[in-house]
């Protein structure tokens, strides 16, 4: 990574290492395991094969199999038992593989998780974590590749976090698991080997608070998980271009940081608001309604969306990375909107 | 791969498939996991465990409402037993008396997992608490399967409605093709007893040759004639071009 976030700076003393994003999660995992008995894993192929990308190596051996629970492939019902667990006393993790199955578990999510808390009139609660995973360009077709954020980020009741760094990663994982709400929790399948500074000490990050990934004064790229690397690398592009690009990392859709981002879009005048989810009724349509809505006078340039073509993700690899943003593409969305063409 | 052959599709655009290039039967955009050819009555493969038995049990529906003589077969593993879908459509089924036919194949492995593990009491009990006739074959045995699916298939044509049918076998490979170091979830020993002793191709091989139906040079030819149709279909992929990128936003809607 190019730069240190603000927030591993604020840090300044702490023990740092490089680790990946993968090596955070499961450090963050291992830790909320042995701070709190009620905390256990569930889910598809997390003991001993440590999930399929292997992310959970390790756990199994140290916490056993009544903590990392292997499960059969049905997906409702570990939802369900997660909900339940969690209603009685319990702090469960679920693990749902691929984003793409959160479609098997809506009902659990949508109708029970998200809506005990307030039908109980507060009596209950839900303090589980769904960890599951989402991202394109991997060649594995329409059912293993979507984004689907949005569709949890619009039901009241659920916390929903991207993390886009390891330090991020780990901080925010903790915070999640120490919530007492429904929390959905996604991880970019391409990023699970991208390594960044992690300090050795226990920290949490808040929800609800974006993160300035690079400052910049020209315009303003909000951008969520997978979008921030590529936010990023055409920050350094535009730069060369002698357009100051600064990036905005919202880290959690809800709660959203309203006032960072509007915050930067009024100092910058323009933005492109970036997550891998369909573009259309998706994340960005949101991140877009905020800014517009909160920096309409300051604007020079309507606010511009890029999120996944509205396209199942095809397999064939010419077809699929057309459907997702390049940092080239939104270097010429950025030259558009900044008047450069 | 095998039930899409099987089913009578070619190896050169199936090749083509995996490739993601246009001659692939879905155009490219399904790949490996999502070859369908609805020319051999193959209604797709899925990526989702258990996502094929609602479209199964639907295409029997459908058998009926035509008034066709077709039956549907819906292929899935022993990890689809997780899936509660399936217990909702058998249940539909057999009220119903749709021709189709629950194949379970239990390869012994939830991707990584033994199905033992995952899966608690009787797996054919499971269709005969709805009522649904259930066998059970060795599926290396590859007249006993044929032999079965032949009375079954007789029968749903019938109207006697949905059956069940357990065939016990093996995954030879992994789960997926990164899945290369298996010790952690199955021994050596037990892939090479399988490959050894319970490859379903050398038992009919014997059973043929023991028969005297055929010999040593009977099985050379069909190989080489196999291996020359493989070769000529990877060829054939590997020279095939790419869908023009004006495809990928072709085919989103009918």
């Amino acid at each position: 990574m190019s730069m240190l976030s603000t927030t591993v700076s604020s840090n300044a003393g702490q023990s740092v290492r490089e680790i990946t994003l993968g090596q955070a999660i499961r450090e963050a995992l291992a830790e909320e395991l042995r701070r709190d008995p009620r905390v256990f894993i569930m889910g598809e192929d997390v003991a001993e094969a440590g999930t399929a990308f292997k992310v959970l190596t390790g756990l199994v051996e140290e916490f056993g199999t009544s903590r990392v629970i292997d499960t059969p492939i049905s997906e409702a019902g570990i939802a369900g038992l997660g909900v339940g667990g969690a209603m009685t006393g319990m702090r469960p993790i679920v693990d749902i593989m691929f984003g793409d199955f959160i479609a098997l578990t809506m009902d659990q999510i949508v109708n029970q998780a998200a809506k005990v808390h307030y039908m109980s009139g507060g009596k209950l609660k839900v303090p589980m974590v769904v960890r599951t995973t989402l991202g394109a360009t991997r060649r594995t077709a329409a059912q293993h590749s979507q984004s689907l954020q949005a569709w949890v980020s619009h039901v009241p009741g659920l916390k929903v976090v991207l993390p886009s760094t390891p330090y991020d990663a780990k901080g925010l994982l903790k915070t999640a698991i120490r919530d007492d709400n429904p929390v959905i929790y996604f991880e970019d399948k391409m990023m699970y080997q991208l390594k960044g500074p992690v300090p050795e000490d226990d920290y949490t990050i808040p929800f609800g608070v974006a993160d300035i990934k690079r400052a910049g004064t020209d315009i303003t790229i909000v951008a969520t998980s997978s979008m921030v690397q590529i936010a990023l690398a055409a920050a350094e592009l535009l730069e060369k271009l002698d357009i100051s690009a600064e990036v905005v990392d919202p880290r959690t859709t809800f709660p959203l940081d309203k006032d960072t981002l509007i915050e930067s879009a009024r100092k910058t005048s323009r933005a492109i608001v970036m997550d891998e989810g369909y573009e259309r009724y998706g994340v960005t349509a949101e991140l877009a309604a905020v800014i517009a809505e909160g920096a309409f006078y300051y604007l020079d340039a309507p606010v511009k969306r890029m999120g996944a073509m509205d396209v199942p993700v095809p397999f064939s690899p010419v077809l699929e990375d057309l459907t997702v943003p390049t940092a080239a593409s939104v270097v010429e969305v950025a030259k558009t909107l900044c008047g450069r063409i | 791969h095998g039930h899409c052959l099987a089913k009578g599709a070619s190896v050169d655009r199936m090749f083509a498939e995996l490739l993601g290039k246009e001659a692939g039967y879905c155009r490219g955009k399904g790949g490996s996991m999502h070859i369908a050819d609805q020319d051999t009555g193959n209604l797709g493969a899925n990526a989702i465990v258990g996502g094929s038995a609602g479209i199964a049990t639907g295409a029997a529906m459908s058998i009926k409402m035509r008034g066709s003589d077709q039956v549907a077969v819906c292929f899935f593993g022993d990890g689809a037993l997780g899936q509660g879908v399936l217990y909702e459509v058998m249940n539909m089924a057999s009220l119903w008396k749709f021709p189709v036919i629950y194949l379970c194949e239990n390869n012994q492995y939830n991707e990584y997992t033994h199905y033992s593990e995952t899966t608690a009491g009787d797996i054919s009990a499971r269709a005969k608490a709805f009522g649904i006739p259930a066998e059970t074959v060795d599926g290396q045995d590859i007249r006993a399967v044929y032999d079965t699916v032949q009375r079954l298939v007789a029968r749903a044509r019938q109207g006697e409605g949905p059956a069940f049918l357990l065939c016990n076998t093996y995954r030879f490979f992994g789960h997926h093709v990164g899945d290369i170091q298996r010790a952690y979830y199955r021994s050596k020993e037990e892939e090479e007893h399988w490959k050894a002793e319970r490859d379903p191709l050398k038992l009919l091989a014997d059973w043929l040759t023991e028969q005297g139906m055929a010999d040593t040079s009977t099985f050379e030819q069909i190989e080489q004639k196999v291996r020359a149709e493989v070769e000529a279909g990877e060829q054939f992929a590997l020279n095939a071009p790419f869908p023009d990128p004006s495809e990928v936003d072709q085919d989103v809607y009918a």
